[in-house]
């Protein structure tokens, strides 16, 4: 360890302050701090300081993310084999999935981390771990056949438009993987929507369909998965969005590490949960019959409540603001399910708009303190000088 | 009792070194030094020079914008040398002690009969002005104000911080007197705060409304007490006491004469030996770590107050004027291979989730000074709302401060905030972010323009 530390050091020489290369130094450093921890100690304020760290935190979103992604890629190969009737097995399956997903992750990244490589060096500072997430949750929320130059473009229009833009992490006002699939629904529409794009080579081969549950609700035609399957997720839809069950799990580690706010995944589920009772009530068309319970197991809508909603950048950020905030992206998510055909797959939209209206939500719940404030200071009779 | 107070967010760091209940008397050391950056925002003006000789109790220096307002020397001496940093900043004066019983003397007798007036001028000609601060902003109170509430908090509750109870075992008469001497300084009530499960002698002081505290730290600071019982509004002074300089007044009005009393407490994980000492205000550290076993074959951090809002000094450092505590804690100058992975490294304390160092519960952990990560944007939410039990939303209001939005930051509670509330949001941040840092610049900002 201390040889490896060494050599490290001895690579850093020429990008320390005053150096030739110091400009550079973020690169370099986001490397060195991906094998150790920094030695740097407190300089003011507090004198200790908590172990965690934003890498700790990202990583953290990441091992969450894994059961769905594993998941994913299974299903991939799982819903294109039992289209065409060919005889798999779980690593047949596995594997064709990881032969069209990796591609996806690796452009994601590297696209991704090239961008905010440069922006690093040009504003000089560190390059922060936050895209670690978002590269990864680019390719799980695209269709599977989607070419990998949309991907790059996707990526590279939410990095600097929805990102960069706005400041680099931390700054952002839209979740930035959201934006990427939003780029990619309005410019490639072909590729991200109807009944071809979401099993594996549907497209090309006839034999399969590859319309989502959502997409036949909205056509009018009936749902032919059980609700166990629906849960589970093998079912076709985006790459990563189809298991609730592994999602499930994904929540659980948010929640349980704290890193994700329940209030938010508690609040959206509620909101969805009553709204979806109540269009079951109404009853008027195939998609607002389509029971409650299974309105939250289909779709983006789980993915998207507990790993895009959650982005505590673009949510809301105080507790009530998350719990309206939570809230209100489960309302409107069914709400333009419902009554918007064209787009069935409203979660997307939903937090879109809720991460617009997010400063919104925190400007209230923030006013009403500070007025309560200035009320007990109107109502004081000054005591002192 | 009157009310109590629960509170429920925040966190008690358990952390090796808590001070056993030994009060050890060492000779007093030889040279002793006042800091004028221990108060804040004070612009000293000296009345001494160099080479020159003062009794226990003269004036060293005063306050530029209110000379009435003194600092005494707390021991007769000789004025060694006056320490001066960039353009020419007063860092220290530095006495050295003659060891002599020479000390101004002030007629304190029967001070039941005194006006708030005539306590107010024997507190500050004897130098014991500055015992008492003021909130908003905890800077020195200005004698021309009459305070609503006197608060002194017997509840300690930051990393590894003294027992109160023992500390002042032996003062039990001095510090009623001191609670009669203040009672007189205000129109409203001396609170006193308790802990309320141990409640001690403090109990059975008179003349006080008493007030039982629990809780996780940040509970035992006196701005969450006071935001929990009598919330500071625009334009109101409440002035706090620390309960040992409640002890000097006591005994300045039965002596006549200064005292500058400070028990050390010396703990950390650096010490073999952590104790109280009957020390004084100022004095040099040296002996009292020494006697403590300092362990020195690692690099070691000292600081006088709690490791999370204390400042750094040195070994070869001189007590603050407030502090009881002397913390002693390794550097932590070192490197970690991929210690940023969760739940790896659980030996280093976290309140976090994202490390299992909560299942070792109560095992006492060794902190050092390690930043563990680098700072980074502000991404993280709610966490500091965990640890930070007032009715105010601090990311908010520090965000306020950074952009000096003066306005905002009134309407956000910049009053009822110093920056030792905000300790463990810097502790607990995910970013890094240096919370105590901004609100205290903010603080002077508020001092600056609105006064």
């Amino acid at each position: 360890m201390s040889f490896l530390r060494k050599k490290i050091d001895q690579i850093k020489r020429p990008f320390a302050k005053g150096e030739k290369w110091e400009k550079f130094a973020p690169a370099v450093n986001a490397f060195d701090t991906f094998l150790f921890v920094p030695n740097h100690t407190t300089q003011k304020g507090a004198h200790v300081r908590d172990a965690v760290d934003l890498k700790r935190t990202m990583v953290t979103v990441i091992l969450a993310l894994v059961p769905a992604l594993i998941y994913g890629i299974y299903n991939t190969g799982y819903q294109y084999f039992i289209q065409t009737g060919e005889a798999f097995t779980f690593i047949d399956a596995f594997i064709h999935g990881a032969w069209k997903i990796v591609p996806m992750i690796i452009v994601s990244y590297a696209v991704g981390l090239t961008i905010e490589f440069i922006f690093a060096i040009y504003r000089g500072h560190e390059v922060n771990e936050g895209y670690l997430v978002t590269g990864l949750l680019i390719p799980m929320i695209m269709p599977v056949d989607i070419p990998l130059w949309m991907v790059g473009i996707s990526t590279a229009f939410a990095v600097l438009i929805a990102k960069e833009a706005f400041g680099g992490t931390g700054m952002n006002i839209l979740n930035p993987a959201l934006t990427a699939r939003a780029f990619a629904f309005f410019a490639y529409p072909t590729y991200m929507s109807g009944n071809k794009v979401w099993v594996s080579e549907a497209s090309n081969v006839d034999a399969i369909s590859g319309e989502t549950i959502l997409g036949s609700l909205a056509a009018g035609s009936d749902v032919s998965y059980s609700m166990l399957e629906m849960f589970q997720g093998s079912i076709p839809g985006s790459i990563a969005e189809t298991s609730a069950l592994w999602i499930g799990v994904g929540a659980l580690i948010l929640i349980l590490t704290g890193v994700g706010s329940w209030r938010i995944i508690i609040g959206g589920i509620l909101g969805a949960s009553i709204m979806g009772f109540l269009f079951n009530l109404w009853g008027a068309n195939a998609l607002m019959s389509f029971n409650w319970m299974n309105h939250l197991v289909v779709g983006g809508f789980a993915f998207g409540i507990v790993f895009m909603a959650t982005d505590p950048v673009s949510a809301a950020q105080t507790n009530k603001g998350k719990w309206i905030y939570g809230v209100l992206v489960g309302i409107f998510c069914i709400l333009i399910r419902v009554f918007n055909p064209a787009y069935p797959e409203g979660v997307m939209l939903a937090i879109l708009l809720m991460n617009v209206f997010a400063p919104t939500i925190d400007h209230y719940v923030v006013e009403a303190n500070i007025s309560k404030r200035k009320k007990r200071w109107a109502n004081a009779q000054l005591k002192t000088a | 009792m009157s009310k109590d107070i629960q509170i429920h967010k925040g966190s008690n760091l358990n952390l090796e070194g808590e001070a056993n209940k030994i009060l050890v008397d060492l000779p007093a050391p030889k040279t002793f030094a006042l800091n004028p950056d221990d108060f804040f925002n004070l612009t000293p003006k000296l009345v001494v020079k160099e080479g020159e000789s003062v009794k226990k109790g003269a004036p060293l220096f005063f306050s530029k914008e209110n000379p009435r307002i003194i600092f005494s020397s707390p021991v007769a001496g000789e004025v060694t040398s006056i320490v001066r940093g960039a353009k020419r900043k007063i860092l220290q004066v530095l006495i050295t002690s003659n060891e002599s019983n020479e000390v101004v003397s002030h007629e304190v007798s029967n001070f039941e009969s005194l006006d708030s007036d005539a306590v107010k001028e024997i507190l500050l000609k004897s130098g014991s002005w500055p015992f008492i601060k003021q909130r908003p902003y905890n800077t020195i109170a200005q004698p021309e104000d009459s305070p609503k509430s006197i608060f002194i908090s017997t509840y300690a509750t930051a990393p590894l911080d003294v027992d109160y109870d023992f500390l002042l075992k032996n003062n039990k008469d001095d510090f009623q007197r001191g609670i009669q001497v203040l009672k007189k300084l205000t129109t409203g009530d001396v609170n006193l705060s308790i802990d309320s499960s141990f409640k001690g002698f403090f109990e059975k002081i008179e003349d006080v409304n008493l007030i039982g505290v629990s809780g996780a730290h940040p509970a035992g600071n006196v701005g969450v007490q006071i935001h929990k019982t009598d919330p500071i509004n625009y334009g109101e002074r409440v002035w706090v006491v620390n309960p040992e300089d409640v002890v000097n007044i006591g005994i300045l009005f039965s002596t006549g004469e200064f005292s500058a009393q400070r028990t050390l407490a010396v703990v950390g994980s650096s010490v073999e030996k952590p104790q109280y000492y009957k020390a004084t205000i100022g004095a040099c550290l040296k002996p009292y770590l020494e006697a403590s076993n300092l362990d020195d074959k690692e690099e070691f951090r000292v600081i006088n107050g709690d490791v999370l809002s204390g400042s750094k000094t040195s070994a070869d450092g001189y007590a603050g004027f407030y502090n009881n505590l002397i913390s002693v804690i390794p550097e932590g100058n070192h490197y970690r291979m991929f210690g940023w992975l969760p739940f790896v490294d659980n030996h280093v304390p976290s309140i976090s989730k994202t490390s299992l160092s909560w299942l070792f519960g109560s095992k006492k952990a060794t902190v050092t000074t390690n930043l563990n990560g680098e700072e980074r944007a502000l991404v993280v939410t709610g966490e500091m709302e965990k640890v930070f039990p007032m009715d105010i939303f601090p990311m908010q209001l520090i965000k306020a401060c950074l952009v000096e939005d003066i306005e905002r930051m009134e309407a956000l509670g910049i009053y009822e905030v110093v920056p030792e509330d905000f300790g463990l949001i810097d502790y607990a941040s995910t970013s890094k972010i240096e919370a105590q840092d901004i609100i205290k610049k903010g603080i002077e900002l508020m001092i600056k323009e609105v006064g």
